[in-house]
C-alpha cells in the first residue's frame, strides 16, 4: 500500500526543493507515496496559542480525510506539521469525548487516526543496509545535523529517545558517506515563527549556531525542517549583520544531501532555489565508488 | 453453659442522656446466657471497676460486655479489671454505645434499640470466646547492622555499648561509606575523615562488635527476636590472619590503571587495593575482574612480594550464619552520575563532575591532594558553576523529590572552592535554598555575603564545550528570566541521591516495604520513623531517603534505642490475636488441605508448611502452620481459606458468624 | 404506616473505618441509626459469605469499609478485600443478588465526616431499593 503523503504549505511554497528532492530521493528507493486529498493547513504556529479546540480540528480534518482515503501512515516532512499531527493523533486516541466532538465538527468519522510519521523515521525504515554500494558517490562532508526543536520534542509526543541530543540524522548522514560533527545547537531554537515579524531576533540565533557549526569545522548543515531551512538559508544577511562575520556555509535539506550522493541532478533537487548558494557535489575527493551504476 | 455479665455505662450524661441504659440493662437481662445485667454512671471510675469485679466473683461470670466507649478507648482498662478477678482478660468485649450510638444519633426509643443491639450482638460474641494467653517469644540478644557507613557504625556502637553483640556487615572492603568521601562538613567545615576515622577504630575494636566487610547478606528468616542470617563473605584472596596490611602488595601490583571506586574514578588503583589508606580493615582485596593472574592466568606478584605470605589465589565465597533478635538496615544510598543529564551532555565533558567527586577533589587525601584542579587537564578553574537539584525535584526525569542534602553541600562545595581559589569565581545555579537545620541557612549565607559566591536562581538548559570551555546556558528567574551565559572551567553537578543499586532485592530479602524509587518505607512517617512493618527490622540513614550526617546519625541512635529496648527483656509478649490452623482429634488431624493460598495470602511470610505423619512416621498429608511469632493478626488468610481451616483468634468464624445472627435476629 | 427503616450492617477494620466512626461520635456529627458495626481487625479478614449470611438473616443493605489504598495497617488486607469484592460482585450479580445494596468503601481514621455521609447515603438508597426480601426467599427456599 502507498503510504500516504502530507505535504503541508511550506513544501507548496517556500520550501519547494524539500518537496522535489523529497519525492526525488524516495523514487530512487522506490517507495511510493500517494498525497492526501482536499488537505488544509495544520494550524502550527498559531492556531494552538489561539483556540485549543481549533488547534485540534485543522490537523484533525486532514487526519479525517487520511483516514476515509485508506491510509494508515501519513508522512508528514515539515517539523512543525508533524508536531501539530502528531500530537492532535495523540490528544483525540486518548479521549473518546474529545474525538467525537471533533469529528462532529470537521464533519468527518475518526475511527483509526492514521499515525503520522516524519522524514527521519521514513529514511531509518526505508534506507537499504547496502545503501553504500548504491551511491554514485559518498557525500564527503563534515556535516553538522540540525535537528531544531519541533522534530524531537515534545518527548510525550514524539518519542525519540534522546530529545536533548538526537543521533538519527546523524546515523543516516554516516550512511551517505559524511563525517556528522559533535556540536552543541542540535536542538536550539532558529527563532521559527519570528522570521517575518523579528528577523534581528532570528538573524541573533541562527548566527550563534551558524557560528558553532562553522567553528567546528562544518561543510554543510543538514536540516529536516523547512522553518530551520529558511532561517538559517533566507536569514544569513541577519545573522551577519547580527554577528558580523561572514557564512558562507551552505543548508541542505537531509534529502537533498541524499540525492546528492545517489547521483540525482543538482536540478531535480532544488538546489538552485537556495539563497546561499550550494557549492557541494558528491564525492568530493573524486572517488566515484566502483561499484556504483554508471 | 455462659454465664456473661452485662455492665452498661451511663458515661455521666454521654450514653446516658440519649440511650435509657436501665431499658439497655433490663433487656439484656433476658439473654439466654446472661447471669448478671446492671448499669452505673462511670464503669471506667473506681467504683465501676469493683462493681465489676464483685459481680464476676459472686456471679461466677464466664464473660463479660461492658457497653460504653469505644474499646480503642478502654478495653485495655476492663480486660485488666476482668483479669484481676482471674477471668481470662480476652473473655471481655466492649459494646461501642458513645461513639457508635449515643453520641450520632438523637434520644428515642430508636436509638435505645440500636444500644441493646450492639449489647447483644457482643454478647453472642463473647458466648464464644476462648481463654487466650499472650505469646511470648525468646528473643536472641545479637543485631545484626547491615551497612558500615556513619548510620551503620553509630547503629553499631550504641547497640555494643548498651552490652548487645553486634553483627555489622559491610559490602565494600572497608567500612566508613560515603562519609569517608566526604572533603569537609557542614555547616562546621570540620574534616570528615577526622571524625568518622576514630569511629571506624572503634568499631574494629569494640569486643561486642564482629564485623564483615566485603560481604553481604544471603539471607534472612525468621521473625522479631529470633532471625537466622546467612552472610556471603566475598573471597578477598587473602588470609587475613596472616596479613599484616604492610602495604607491599599494592605498590608492586603491577596493574595500577583501575578507576578508583573510593575516588569516584578520577583516580586509580591496583588490582590489589586497599580503598583507602583509613581502611578499617586495613587489609587489601584483589579485585578478580581487573587482577592480571585472575583475567589472563599469570602475574602472582602479590604472593611473591608478601612477607607473610598472606596471598589466596584459590580463595572462595564463604557463608557464615547467625542468629540475630534485631536488624538494623543502614545501606546508604548514592547519587546520580553525570550521565544522567542529556542537556549537560550525557557525561561526555570531563570537566562536568557530580558533587561526590568534587568531595574527592576538595580531599586532603584525594587524586589532587586538596587542590582544586580541573579532570581534563588538571588546571586550576578560575570559573567555577555549581548546579543544584540536578535530576532532584524534576518529574520529567522521574524524580519528584528533593534530595535535601544538596543545598547545603553546593553551599559548602562553592565556599571551600573560594578558600583554595582566592580569585576565582563561583556560581550556583538554585531553584530554592533549602537550609532547614541548626546553622546551616546562616551557614548559606555566609557562601554568599562573606564568601561572595554568586547565587543565581534559575535553571540550566544546556552546557556545551566551547574552545576548551564549557558555556553554561541558563536562566535568572530573578531577572525576569534574563537568559544567562558563563563560561565556566568546571561544572559540578549537585545530582539527585537515590537508592542503592541492588535496594529492591534487599528489601524483599529483609521482608520490607520500598518506595517507588526503592527508598525503604519506616511503619509510620510520623510515629515509627525507624520501624519498619517487619517486627524486628529497623531502619537508619539514607537508605530510607536522602539524609545528611546529623539526621543520620540520630536516627541510627534511635534504632540502637529501639534495639536496646527489644533486648533488654528476656521474653516478648504479643497479642494472642493470631491466626490458627485447626488441629483436630484423631491426633493431629486437620482438615486442612494444603492448598497454601494462605501462604501466599500472608504479608508476613507467618505462614510455613507441617507434615501430618502417621505412626510409622510416613507423611500424611503437608498443612499449613502459623507461626504465632511473625503473625499479626490481620487474618487475610482466614478468608482466603477454601476449608475454613485457618481461624482467627478473637475474630473466629464462629464468633462473627454469632454476631450478625443475632444482629438481625 | 410509618417509613420502610432498613437494616444496615457495616463490616469495617479497626484502624480506619472503626477509628472513622469514632471520629464521628468525638464530633458529635449525626447520622441514621439504622447501621450495626461488625469489627474486624482488617477488611482482609472479611470473609465475603457473611455478607451473603447478612442478607439471609435480614440485612437489607450492607457496608464495607477499611483502610484507603496502600494505608493498611497489615499493609496489603484492604487490597486483598478490593479483588475479593470484584470477584465477589460479579459473581453475586450473576446470582441474582442486588449488588447495589453492597457498599464497598474506604474510610481513615481521619474521615468522620464521610463515615457519617456514607451512612447516611447508604441508608437512603436501600430506603429507595425498599426491603430485601427477595433474597430472604431465595434463600430461604434453597433451604427446604
Amino acid at each position: 500500500m502507498k503510504m500516504g503523503y502530507y505535504p503541508g504549505c511550506s513544501i507548496s511554497g517556500s520550501s519547494r526543493e524539500y518537496g522535489e528532492s523529497l519525492l526525488a530521493v524516495l523514487r530512487a528507493l522506490d517507495v511510493e507515496l500517494a498525497e492526501v486529498e482536499d488537505w488544509n493547513c495544520c494550524g502550527a504556529s498559531a492556531a494552538h496559542n489561539l483556540n485549543h479546540t481549533l488547534s485540534l480540528a485543522l490537523p484533525a480534518r486532514s487526519l479525517a480525510l487520511a483516514e476515509q482515503q485508506g491510509f494508515q501512515e501519513l508522512l508528514v516532512p515539515c517539523a512543525a506539521c508533524f508536531s501539530r499531527l502528531a500530537a492532535t493523533r495523540k490528544a483525540l486516541m486518548a479521549d473518546d469525548a474529545k474525538r467525537r466532538q471533533i469529528a462532529d465538527l470537521v464533519e468527518l468519522p475518526m475511527k483509526n487516526i492514521p499515525v503520522s510519521i516524519n522524514l527521519l523515521q521514513l529514511l531509518q525504515r526505508v534506507l537499504p543496509e547496502n545503501l553504500k554500494e548504491k551511491l554514485r558517490a559518498p557525500f564527503d562532508y563534515k556535516v553538522a545535523c540540525y535537528y531544531g526543536c519541533l522534530l524531537v520534542r515534545p518527548a510525550e509526543v514524539v518519542e525519540f529517545d534522546r530529545e536533548e541530543d538526537p543521533e538519527e540524522m546523524d546515523r543516516i548522514m554516516e550512511k551517505i558517506g559524511a563525517a556528522p560533527l559533535d556540536w552543541a545547537f542540535k536542538t536550539e531554537c532558529c527563532g521559527a515563527g519570528f522570521s517575518v515579524p523579528r528577523t534581528d531576533v532570528v538573524g541573533r540565533l541562527c548566527a550563534r549556531i551558524l557560528d558553532d557549526a562553522v567553528s567546528r569545522g562544518a561543510e554543510a548543515v543538514i536540516v529536516a525542517c523547512p522553518m530551520c531551512h529558511s532561517n538559517l538559508d533566507m536569514r544569513r544577511q541577519a545573522s551577519e549583520s547580527h554577528s558580523g562575520k561572514k557564512y558562507t556555509i551552505p543548508i541542505l535539506y537531509v534529502t537533498q544531501a541524499i540525492g546528492l550522493a545517489l547521483g540525482l541532478d543538482a536540478k531535480q533537487l532544488g538546489l538552485q532555489r537556495h539563497i546561499v548558494p550550494v557549492r557541494l557535489s558528491a564525492g568530493k575527493s573524486s572517488q566515484i565508488l566502483e561499484n556504483a551504476p554508471a | 453453659m455462659a454465664r456473661i455479665g452485662v455492665f452498661v455505662c451511663h458515661c455521666g450524661e454521654n450514653i446516658g442522656a440519649t440511650v435509657d441504659c436501665a431499658r439497655v440493662a433490663e433487656a439484656c437481662r433476658k439473654i439466654p446466657g446472661v447471669a448478671h445485667s446492671v448499669d452505673y454512671k462511670y464503669m471506667c471510675s473506681d467504683p465501676g471497676q469493683t462493681l465489676i469485679r464483685e459481680a464476676i466473683a459472686q456471679n461466677k461470670l464466664t464473660g463479660v460486655v461492658v457497653a460504653a466507649c469505644s474499646p480503642r478507648m478502654h478495653e485495655p482498662t476492663f480486660r485488666r479489671v476482668c483479669s484481676e478477678s482471674g477471668l481470662n482478660p480476652y473473655l471481655c468485649e466492649m459494646a461501642n454505645l458513645r461513639e457508635h450510638c449515643s453520641w450520632v444519633h438523637e434520644k428515642s426509643d430508636v436509638t435505645t434499640d440500636k444500644a441493646i443491639d450492639l449489647v447483644a450482638m457482643l454478647v453472642e460474641k463473647v458466648k464464644r470466646n476462648k481463654p487466650l494467653h499472650p505469646i511470648k517469644v525468646p528473643v536472641t540478644k545479637t543485631a545484626l547492622v547491615l551497612g558500615g557507613g556513619i548510620s551503620g557504625i553509630q547503629a553499631a556502637l550504641d547497640i555494643a555499648n548498651a552490652g548487645h553483640k553486634v553483627i555489622l556487615v559491610e559490602r565494600d572492603p572497608s567500612i566508613g561509606g560515603h562519609m569517608s568521601q566526604l572533603s569537609e562538613t557542614f555547616p562546621t567545615l570540620d574534616c570528615s575523615q577526622c571524625i568518622l576515622t576514630p569511629r571506624m577504630v572503634e568499631v574494629a575494636q569494640h569486643p561486642n562488635i564482629t564485623l564483615y566487610t566485603y560481604s553481604e547478606l544471603e539471607s534472612l528468616d525468621g521473625f522479631i527476636g529470633n532471625f537466622k542470617t546467612r552472610i556471603r563473605k566475598k573471597a578477598r584472596s587473602l588470609d587475613e590472619k596472616l596479613c599484616t596490611g604492610c602495604g607491599l602488595c599494592t605498590t608492586k601490583c603491577p596493574n595500577k590503571k583501575i578507576p578508583s571506586e573510593f575516588n569516584t574514578g578520577l583516580g586509580m588503583r591496583t588490582a590489589i587495593y586497599v580503598p583507602f589508606p583509613q581502611a578499617v580493615p586495613n587489609k587489601p582485596v584483589i579485585d578478580r575482574e581487573h587482577c592480571t593472574y585472575y583475567t589472563k592466568g599469570r602475574c602472582r606478584v602479590c604472593e611473591k612480594v608478601c612477607p607473610t605470605q598472606a596471598i589466596r589465589f584459590d580463595q572462595e565465597d564463604q557463608i557464615v550464619e547467625h542468629e540475630v533478635g534485631a536488624v538494623v538496615v543502614a545501606t546508604g544510598f548514592t547519587v546520580k552520575e553525570t550521565d544522567f543529564f542529556p542537556e549537560y551532555g550525557y557525561g561526555k565533558y570531563k570537566d562536568v563532575i557530580n558533587g561526590l567527586q568534587f568531595e574527592r577533589i576538595l580531599s586532603a587525601s584525594g587524586p589532587t591532594l586538596g587542590e582544586v584542579k580541573r579532570p581534563s587537564d588538571g588546571r586550576v578553574p578560575e570559573t567555577v558553576v555549581f548546579i543544584a537539584c540536578a535530576g532532584s525535584r524534576d518529574p520529567a526525569k522521574g524524580i519528584e523529590y528533593c534530595s535535601k542534602i544538596c543545598c547545603m553541600y553546593t553551599a559548602k562545595h562553592a565556599m571551600l572552592y573560594k578558600h583554595k581559589v582566592h580569585h576565582g569565581q563561583a556560581y550556583v545555579f538554585y531553584m530554592d535554598i533549602r537550609a532547614a537545620g541548626k546553622m546551616y541557612d546562616e551557614f548559606t549565607r555566609r557562601a554568599i555575603e562573606e564568601d561572595h559566591v554568586q547565587y543565581i536562581r534559575g535553571r540550566v538548559s544546556r552546557i556545551y564545550e566551547r574552545n576548551g570551555k564549557l558555556i553554561v546556558q541558563g536562566a535568572d528567574t530573578l531577572l525576569n528570566a534574563m537568559p544567562v551565559e558563563i563560561e565556566a572551567d568546571l561544572v559540578v553537578l549537585a545530582t539527585a541521591g537515590v537508592a542503592n543499586e541492588g535496594a529492591e532485592a534487599l528489601a524483599q530479602k529483609l521482608h520490607v516495604s520500598y518506595d517507588s524509587h526503592k527508598f525503604f518505607v519506616e511503619a509510620h512517617p510520623k510515629l515509627r520513623p525507624v520501624e519498619t512493618n517487619t517486627a524486628g527490622v529497623f531502619l537508619a540513614g539514607a537508605c530510607q531517603s536522602p539524609k545528611d550526617i546529623p539526621e543520620s546519625v540520630g536516627q541510627a541512635s534511635g534504632t540502637a534505642a529501639k534495639v536496646a529496648a527489644l533486648f533488654s527483656m528476656d521474653e516478648l509478649t504479643r497479642e494472642p490475636v493470631v491466626a490458627v490452623v485447626n488441629r483436630t482429634a484423631p491426633p493431629l488431624y486437620s482438615t486442612c488441605v494444603g492448598c497454601f493460598l494462605c501462604q501466599s495470602a500472608c504479608p508476613y511470610q507467618a505462614i510455613e508448611r507441617e507434615e501430618i505423619k502417621n505412626r510409622n512416621g510416613q507423611v500424611v498429608k503437608t498443612i499449613a502452620k502459623v507461626n504465632p511469632g511473625l503473625c499479626q493478626g490481620c487474618g487475610t488468610c482466614v478468608a482466603f481459606c477454601r476449608s475454613k481451616s485457618i481461624d482467627l483468634q478473637g475474630y473466629t468464624h464462629e464468633q462473627v458468624y454469632a454476631e450478625v445472627m443475632e444482629l438481625l435476629s | 404506616m410509618s417509613e420502610f427503616e432498613p437494616k444496615i450492617v457495616a463490616f469495617v477494620c479497626n484502624w480506619c473505618t472503626y477509628a472513622g466512626a469514632d471520629l464521628t461520635g468525638t464530633s458529635r456529627i449525626k447520622y441514621a441509626p439504622n447501621v450495626r458495626i461488625v469489627r474486624f481487625p482488617c477488611t482482609g479478614r472479611i470473609d465475603f459469605m457473611l455478607l451473603l449470611k447478612a442478607f439471609s438473616q435480614g440485612a437489607d443493605g450492607i457496608i464495607v469499609s477499611g483502610c484507603h489504598p496502600n494505608d493498611c495497617h497489615y499493609t496489603s488486607g484492604n487490597f486483598h478485600a478490593r479483588r475479593r469484592w470484584m470477584a465477589f460482585r460479579n459473581l453475586a450479580e450473576f446470582m441474582g443478588i442486588e449488588v447495589e445494596r453492597i457498599q464497598f468503601s474506604w474510610v481513615s481514621a481521619a474521615e468522620g465526616a464521610k463515615w457519617a455521609d456514607l451512612v447516611n447515603s447508604t441508608v437512603n438508597r436501600v430506603r429507595e431499593l425498599g426491603p430485601y426480601d427477595a433474597y430472604r426467599q431465595m434463600a430461604a427456599s434453597s433451604w427446604q
